[in-house]
């Protein structure tokens, strides 16, 4: 009487907790910034379709936060989209896992300088799957201006006082004074000048923006004129949003970075992971997501091909007076982003 | 009913240990864990995590000394606190006065309803609400620019009085509610018996009726100064580029650096502080009521 109902009961049980296993197995857990491409409903819709596996999107607003989610919950992601600069520090902490890039049949499309970049790659292994790559530069509010203007000096331009907008980044921060005052910003000799310059800087500033969406309130509602941006996401406020910004690469020069997909340490899903990664390097993702959304430049050759000649993203930043006045983002050291941290967090609360 | 309360405390713990372990059993797993760990990683140079080495170290207290900017914020934050509490008395105490003396009834409960109302909604949506008002050409600038006759600029947004008034808000109910519990208390016929002696209104509100509500006014401040000295939420978002405070370096160093050890050493500071405040202020507080 009793036996059949526990038989009953244990096999419930069993199918309960392995169709639970079982689709704990398909997910596949991203993690990146937010409206960054792999959470578009459309792709997700695309790729869940084509694989069978789910999407789980989970996101940080700034590279520490995205460390310390890897750190915090190991085995809980499968995809992680880490700056390159910042793939070294991953590696190091054995956080991410190396990649067997054969699996990927998009691999071999991308640019060689990317592909091979040192950042990415430690002892001849595959530690990140070179993405887009963009600029921090400087965006403007069209209406505020009858035309672009040329020079990263115009942020000090008193006509622009407290309607200049830069984001809470000591790193960016500190690369963007060393732009503005002619220096490298890989090896910065002159602190001094990037503090006085960034020190003249403050009192022009309305506030500080973390991510994307801050920027563009602030431009929907008129309140900035001008602010450091990424490529990508001022290509984004334009198209997708249809609001009035564009982008500037200021003849000084700007920060050029690029965003890599790395598969973090103790994925549970590491095909799946490798599926993922391989959709989002397709030349068909690629020009869906540029063209509706607004993207920043496919590291995949094929993909910026298929872009339309005058397109931004092909025409100005495969220019190669463009490329001549960037400059690409080393990894940076704990020391360094401590001396860093230091001076932005002087310079925030001088402004008191 | 005082004897049975008389009796029941003389039998002992026993009894009343079962009402009390589902409250203990929940403040040692959900607090006291979590904060001793944070105690023990105060001292720590680096977390435990993916291998990395670490030692104990003195060096996360001594680094709030050898950098005058920590100073600056928490002397910064305290004066936050002080001002926030003090407009939240000037507020809340004739609001809760009216509430429980003047007001009876039906009114009194659409009253009450409306200071708790705020509480019932999330605090960054409260926040983000105040940033559609106060910023230029947000509905307080728009709507006084409709009204007056004169052209007036309004943009409060990413100042200080911004942080101030979204904190003052968001703190306020409390205020109301410990004023009002006391005020509620006070026996009508001791004002009337002051009145009646020749004591003036306001020789009756000082006197009499501040002195009886002192508990009140002193739990509610106690309840606002703490959480306000260590807010991050509101000076990060109302604030702009005059909102770097205590609460907002701590956050930083445990989102945005990753450095644990120390965000929770300044943590520990400030919770030194504000009990030292507290301590000092309790006897003051104690002779004034």
């Amino acid at each position: 009487m009793c036996m059949p109902r526990l038989t009953a009961f244990l096999t419930a049980t069993a199918v309960f907790v392995s169709a639970l296993a079982a689709q704990a197995a398909e997910e596949v857990h991203v993690l990146n910034w937010k409206g960054y491409g792999a959470d578009e409903p459309w792709a997700v819709a695309d790729f869940e379709k084509a694989t069978g596996f789910k999407v789980v999107n989970d996101f940080f607003n700034s590279e520490q936060e995205m460390l310390t989610k890897l750190r915090t919950n190991p085995g809980l992601y499968d995809v992680v989209m880490i700056n390159a600069a910042f793939n070294d520090q991953a590696m190091a902490g054995k956080l991410i896992q190396p990649i067997d890039a054969s699996k990927l049949s998009n691999y071999a499309d991308i640019a060689k300088d990317k592909a091979n970049s040192p950042m990415l790659n430690h002892d001849g292994k595959v530690y990140g799957v070179p993405w887009v790559w963009g600029l921090t530069a400087v965006a403007i509010n069209e209406k505020s201006f009858d035309k672009p203007p040329t020079s990263i000096a115009e942020m000090w331009d008193p006509a622009h006082k407290g309607r200049v907008i830069i984001r809470d980044d000591a790193v960016e921060a500190v690369q963007f004074g060393a732009i503005a005052s002619g220096q490298n910003i890989n090896d910065i000799k002159d602190m001094e000048a990037v503090k006085a310059k960034l020190t003249s800087l403050m009192p022009q500033i309305k506030t500080f923006w973390s991510s994307e969406n801050d920027w563009n309130q602030m431009v929907a509602s008129n309140q900035i004129d001008i602010g450091t941006y990424w490529s990508g996401s001022a290509d984004r406020a334009k198209t997708h949003f249809k609001l009035p910004v564009s982008l500037v690469i200021p003849q000084e020069g700007a920060v050029a970075w690029l965003d890599a997909f790395s598969i973090p340490a103790g994925s549970k899903n590491v095909a799946g992971a490798e599926a993922f990664i391989n959709y989002m390097i397709d030349p068909k993702f690629y020009v869906e997501w540029v063209t509706k959304v607004g993207a920043p430049v496919s590291a995949n050759t094929k993909a910026v091909e298929t872009l339309p000649e005058d397109a931004f993203n092909r025409k100005v930043m495969g220019n190669p007076e463009v490329a001549k006045r960037i400059q690409f983002q080393a990894p940076i050291t704990d020391e360094q982003r401590e001396k860093y941290l230091a001076l932005w967090q002087e310079l925030k609360v001088n402004v008191k | 009913m005082a004897d049975q309360l008389a009796t029941g405390s003389r039998r002992g713990l026993k009894p009343a240990l079962p009402l009390l372990l589902p409250a203990y059993l929940w403040l040692t797993v959900a607090i006291f864990l979590p904060l001793s760990a944070m105690v023990f990683f105060s001292f720590m140079t680096d977390l435990p995590l993916a291998e990395k080495e670490w030692a104990f170290t003195l060096g996360n207290y001594t680094a709030f000394f050898s950098q005058g900017l920590y100073l600056t914020l928490l002397l910064a934050s305290l004066r936050l606190g002080l001002e926030v509490t003090l407009w939240c008395v000037v507020i809340g105490y004739p609001a809760a006065y009216v509430l429980a003396k003047v007001l009876k009834g039906r009114s009194r409960e659409a009253i009450f309803l409306l200071i708790i109302l705020p509480f019932w909604s999330n605090g960054l949506v409260r926040i983000f609400s105040w940033a559609m008002v106060l910023r230029e050409g947000g509905i307080l600038d728009t709507t006084l620019n409709a009204v007056l006759p004169f052209k007036i600029n309004i943009d409060l947004m990413y100042s200080y009085p911004a942080v101030i008034i979204g904190l003052v808000h968001s703190y306020v109910p409390y205020m109301v509610l410990t004023c009002y519990l006391t005020l509620q208390a006070i026996d009508d016929s001791l004002i009337e018996a002051g009145r009646s002696l020749g004591a003036s209104r306001f020789q009756v509100l000082k006197r009499v009726i501040i002195p009886l509500s002192m508990p009140g006014l002193i739990a509610g401040a106690a309840l606002i100064f703490v959480p306000v000295v260590g807010s991050f939420m509101e000076p990060r978002i109302l604030g702009g580029r005059t909102g770097t405070f205590y609460g907002t370096i701590i956050e930083d160093q445990f989102v945005a650096v990753f450095n644990w050890p120390l965000g929770a050493a300044l943590s520990f500071i400030l919770l030194a502080v504000v009990l030292i405040i507290l301590a000092l202020a309790a006897p003051v507080l104690r002779r004034a009521g």
